[in-house]
């Protein structure tokens, strides 16, 4: 997966969640949750979509790195 | 109308999915109806016929008034398909758990006679006029005005056509993108639009929101201030908050969800909801409706959770005898709520009936919420964020994970005391985590 791909990922997975959130209005360093007001729920789904497209397992010990667009990226585009 | 929450006056039937003759069975959605906060399918609770639809679609009525007869299995007349109290006799068919909480302070919003006839006259659909009036009713000006603008904008229904059938969702995203339902193709059950239909139809550049989602906004932010300035004046509240250590929740979670697949884990809020649910069985002083200077406990819990709608709009639908859910029935619940409070869909018996709400902003950031009970409930759990912090015990000094609970009591109904007994029992219930 390239980076535009994973952040297309992304977006079409928050859309049914946040359907106003813009993932460009999240800077770097901020965790999507903060940026774009998502709940524990809201992100449980966000993951359960991520997990869902790719099939990966993404456990919880990995929920730090999916909470910002970097990380999130980075996660989605290196092998597993 | 069915009263779907203590702060709702009127409501539009936006659309019937019932027509005369049609059998009708317990729990079957009805109609739907859209009020200041969102739109709610209207489920009906006696099983029937339906013999006459006597509110149009698009008509905005008060809260009471009869939407619809029914004829009973067990009758030959038709009956009036409206709330009635909850004490009445088993002739009254009602759509929707009556909650006595119609608001008595507001006026209800309806149409004049002579507003409707102008209308009539003029060709305007009052359906699609947004009203000026006190309460936001339609008032002659506004018809006036109506009938002044484009054809097509105010006289659609007036042609006679009939647009194809819509889910609400459907309707919602059109209104949200700007699509014209009318040129629609539905290729969805009967010919109906659904969500492909609409997202196909979207031009590619997006009109900006229309203003109509933003009166609503409005509308609903009144709304909910209105019934909160309500519970203020009329609720003498009384506060209290409690530090509930997790650190055993947290670990029997993170356990729990090692062997779970991302779509069954859980989180910390479920554990709190049902923690919650279970006290409030055990302290039926917080469980239950205050009408009429009297304190009616629910036998069962429906748990109310707040959620907010994004727009700065918050609604509080129930989870039906959440006390007697699994954690993973109880989750799965409370994912579909979320979901369908955010896409505007919600049925009837949610909205009207919740006998306790809580509330978690901590998600948020917050550390701690302290609620404003919705009447006639007598009672409001809130829980702030789970954050480490230093904790004593026998002399040792740890860090572990925290949440601050607070509840807000009716002190009508119960006091410092009992509310005290209700926060501990929440706490106790939250130490063995393995037996919620």
């Amino acid at each position: 997966m390239t980076s535009d791909e994973a952040r297309d990922l992304m977006r079409s997975v928050l859309r049914p969640i946040a359907p106003e959130a813009n993932l460009d209005d999240v800077v770097e360093g901020e965790t999507i949750q903060e940026a774009l007001d998502l709940d524990s729920i809201d992100f449980l789904q966000f993951v359960t979509g991520l997990a869902e497209a790719t099939g990966l397992a993404m456990p919880e010990r990995d929920y730090a790195q999916l909470s910002t667009v970097e990380g999130c990226v980075q996660y989605l585009t290196s092998p597993h | 109308m069915p009263s779907l929450g203590a702060d709702m006056d009127a409501g539009t039937v936006t659309h019937w999915l019932v027509k005369p003759g049609d059998a009708v069975q317990r729990g079957d959605i009805v109609a739907v109806v859209q009020t200041d906060k969102s739109d709610i399918e209207v489920e009906i609770f006696e099983n029937g016929t339906i013999d006459e639809l006597v509110v149009p679609e698009g008509e905005r009525v008060p809260v009471g008034a009869v939407l619809a007869r029914v004829r009973s299995v067990t009758s030959a007349g038709g009956r009036p398909l409206a709330p009635e109290p909850p004490a009445a006799a088993p002739v009254a068919v009602a759509v929707a758990a009556p909650t006595g909480a119609s608001s008595a302070t507001h006026g209800p919003v309806v149409e004049s006679p002579l507003v409707r006839h102008l209308a009539e006259s003029l060709g305007v659909d009052l359906a699609i006029v947004t009203g000026s009036g006190l309460g936001g009713s339609v008032t002659r000006a506004d018809v006036e005005r109506a009938a002044k603008a484009p054809r097509k904008e105010t006289a659609r229904s007036g042609t006679g056509e009939r647009r194809a059938p819509s889910s609400p969702y459907a309707r919602r995203l059109a209104e949200e993108l700007g699509v014209d339902l009318d040129v629609v193709t539905g290729t969805g059950p009967g010919g109906s639009v659904v969500e492909r239909d609409v997202r196909r139809a979207t031009p590619v550049t997006a009109p900006a929101p229309r203003p109509t989602s933003e009166d609503r906004q409005r509308a609903m932010q009144r709304t909910i201030g209105a019934l909160m300035a309500r519970s203020k004046r009329e609720v003498p509240h009384y506060y209290l908050d409690t530090t509930i250590d997790l650190s055993a929740a947290a670990a029997w979670l993170e356990e729990a969800n090692l062997e779970r697949p991302v779509a069954q884990r859980l989180v910390m809020a479920t554990l709190l909801f049902k923690a919650t649910a279970r006290a409030v069985a055990r302290v039926p002083e917080m469980n239950g409706f205050y009408v009429d200077g009297q304190f009616t406990p629910s036998a069962s819990v429906h748990l109310g959770i707040a959620i907010s709608q994004r727009s700065g709009g918050l609604i509080a639908p129930a989870i039906h005898d959440a006390e007697r859910l699994s954690l993973d029935e109880l989750m799965s619940r409370v994912k579909d709520l979320v979901m369908r409070a955010r896409t505007g869909v919600l049925r009837s018996s949610e909205m009207s009936d919740p006998t306790i709400t809580v509330t978690s902003l901590g998600d948020l950031g917050v550390d701690s919420v302290l609620g404003v009970i919705y009447p006639p409930q007598v009672a409001m759990v809130g829980f702030g964020r789970v954050r480490e912090q230093p904790w004593a015990q026998a002399g040792q000094l740890d860090v572990r994970p925290c949440v601050v609970a607070t509840l807000s009591g009716d002190h009508r109904v119960s006091d410092g005391m009992r509310g005290s007994h209700f926060l501990t029992e929440i706490d106790h219930l939250l130490q063995e985590p393995e037996k919620l």
